[in-house]
């Protein structure tokens, strides 16, 4: 018993801690905002002052790591005119080529299987099969079809990307609140006004979050086809290119460079998306 | 007490259709819904006046949001027939209000929009929408910025505009399915007095589902009391107070009597054993 009750004796004091530290807290709020604000960046801080230290210190070999503002200026450098700039706009445009290219096919066949769920259900299978499959599984295959050329990379990112389309479309729709189809029904709506006027616009949401996972994915794909198929340039290529040279500056340049296009582009699609879906989660 | 009930859905004979009397509207003969076997409602005959504000009430799961939607073609029917003015369903113009007005109205449009919808559906001229929009928000005393979205508004001017939204076209029968039961006092308060007064000024012919007895007398002609299932019609009230009906005529005898005598109707009906027991726990609204 006293056991049990002598942990409480010693917490006690501990609430008084604060109150102590009370005093300067009127100073908190006016720094909040400028300190909230600052929050996004002390990531991103903290890990090049790690990367800086590490390279400094010799922990891992130059030869592997670049210190970060070598990188960094690489990787500006590259993209300001440099033979990156050429990559990046290669794989900037077979990923949009893929994604445009599953969009205009993924939504509306999409919508259209999901507004009838028995052609939905005799196809679902095969959706979330190759769904699950890697498609860079399925490189070799479209080596097969295509040969090592530029469709090929295009096309195999547009097949991934045009899955994750397809199934968050069809799922829009199959989750569509009953209701509001209820609601035109009752108003004299026919079938394919009710198609056009609520079910697209219900799977808007749903079809979102399809189309920001796919251009995730084209771009995913665009890569490491560049880095597979035989490519003479794209990301993907320099990345593997500079690396059997030992160019690590170049490489870490390209890598970084391909992970900011990723970031952007899924900004780009949330900015979209909260335009046109405007009332999604209200 | 011996009935036995085979789950499949026997066709009733042949009965040659008997009108309603004089002034009815909607006429429903012999209408039958099974829920997973069991019926809901069998061989089901109402006569729905035209002119009138009818309130339904009945035990919980006797279907009555059931019957207004299939009446409303909403839900399909297993046999029977129904019919407005001796017309089908898809010759006549209705207008239905949900409980739940926010999956009803489409966040996608602009809440003028909303309203318009029934109207465009119609092939209506961009004059005319306006000009039937404009009588809407006059007779309704819009005060609130009908340009917003469907969410940025209160409840209780959502459910408003998807009361607009019914009427627009000039529906001859209104449906209403628990239309208050997601508002609270003072935006059911001021909803009630908008329907009454529609009901004043068009003469349109109203069914209420309700869940609140006091709701539900308020604003009727008759009130529909509901057996429990497999429903029948337990009874009619003719609630005849003349309008516009106040917060004085709640204090009234001709309404305490009639709310009294419904309670009364309601409450046998609950405490009779059901007629037959469904498998497991199927639960209607």
């Amino acid at each position: 018993m006293n056991e049990t009750i002598a942990p409480a004796v010693t917490v006690a004091p501990k609430p008084a801690a604060p109150a102590s530290t009370a005093a300067p807290a009127p100073k908190a709020p006016r720094k909040a905002p400028a300190l909230g604000r600052l929050l996004p960046i002390v990531g991103p801080i903290a890990l090049f002052v790690i990367w800086d230290l590490v390279v400094r210190a010799g922990w891992i070999k130059a030869i592997l790591l670049p210190p970060p503002e070598a990188t960094l200026m690489a990787m500006f450098k590259g993209l300001a005119g440099g033979p990156l700039l050429l990559d990046f706009t290669v794989t900037v445009i077979r990923t949009l080529e893929a994604f445009v290219i599953a969009a205009v096919l993924g939504l509306p066949i999409g919508v259209l299987l999901g507004s009838n769920e028995r052609a939905y259900r005799s196809v679902e299978f095969l959706i979330d099969f190759f769904r699950s499959t890697p498609s860079s599984a399925l490189i070799p295959l479209f080596l097969l079809i295509f040969g090592v050329s530029d469709i090929n990379k295009v096309a195999i990112a547009a097949f991934g990307a045009f899955l994750i389309v397809l199934f968050n479309s069809a799922y829009g729709v199959l989750n569509a609140r009953k209701q509001r189809v209820m609601a035109a029904k009752v108003m004299g709506a026919s079938r394919w006004r009710i198609f056009c006027d609520v079910l697209i616009w219900e799977s808007l949401q749903a079809s979102f979050v399809g189309l920001r996972s796919a251009v995730s994915m084209a771009l995913v794909i665009v890569i490491v086809a560049e880095m597979f198929i035989g490519s003479e340039n794209g990301l993907g290529h320099r990345i593997i290119d500079t690396q059997q040279v030992l160019n690590v500056r170049e490489m870490y340049a390209a890598i970084l460079s391909a992970g900011a296009l990723g970031y952007a582009l899924n900004v780009v699609f949330i900015v979209i998306e909260k335009r046109i879906v405007h009332w999604s989660g209200r | 007490m011996s009935v036995v009930i085979s789950p499949k859905v026997d066709l009733p004979p042949e009965t040659p259709f008997v009108p309603g009397p004089p002034g009815t509207h909607i006429t429903i003969r012999g209408l039958t819904k099974y829920f997973a076997g069991w019926p809901l409602y069998e061989n089901f005959d109402l006569d729905i006046p035209k002119h009138q504000i009818v309130s339904v009430f009945g035990p919980n799961g006797c279907g009555k949001s059931t019957l207004i939607n299939m009446i409303a073609g909403l839900i399909p029917i297993d046999a029977g027939e129904i019919l407005f003015d001796g017309k089908s369903l898809a010759q006549t113009k209705i207008g239905y209000v949900f409980q739940n007005y926010r999956d009803a109205m489409f966040p996608w449009l602009r809440t003028i929009d909303n309203i318009a919808y029934p109207l465009k559906l119609e092939g209506k001229s961009k004059a005319e929408i306006k000009r039937r929009v404009d009588e809407l928000v006059a007779s309704f005393d819009v005060k609130f910025d009908l340009m917003r979205y469907p969410y940025e508004l209160s409840g209780g001017q959502q459910q408003t505009a998807s009361i607009m939204r019914a009427l627009a076209p000039g529906p001859e029968v209104l449906f209403l399915d628990e239309p208050f039961s997601a508002l609270d006092f003072e935006m059911t308060l001021f909803i009630r007095e908008k329907l009454q007064q529609v009901f004043l000024q068009t003469g349109t012919t109203m069914v209420l589902v309700s869940h609140d007895l006091e709701e539900a007398v308020y604003l009727a002609d008759q009130i529909l009391l509901l057996t429990k299932r497999p429903t029948a019609v337990a009874d009619i009230l003719h609630y005849q107070d003349p309008r516009p009906r106040t917060v004085e005529t709640l204090s009234q005898p001709g309404f305490i009597a009639a709310k009294k005598l419904s309670m009364e109707i309601f409450q046998r009906e609950v405490r009779k054993p059901a007629r037959m027991q469904a498998p497991g726990s199927l639960t209607l609204s």
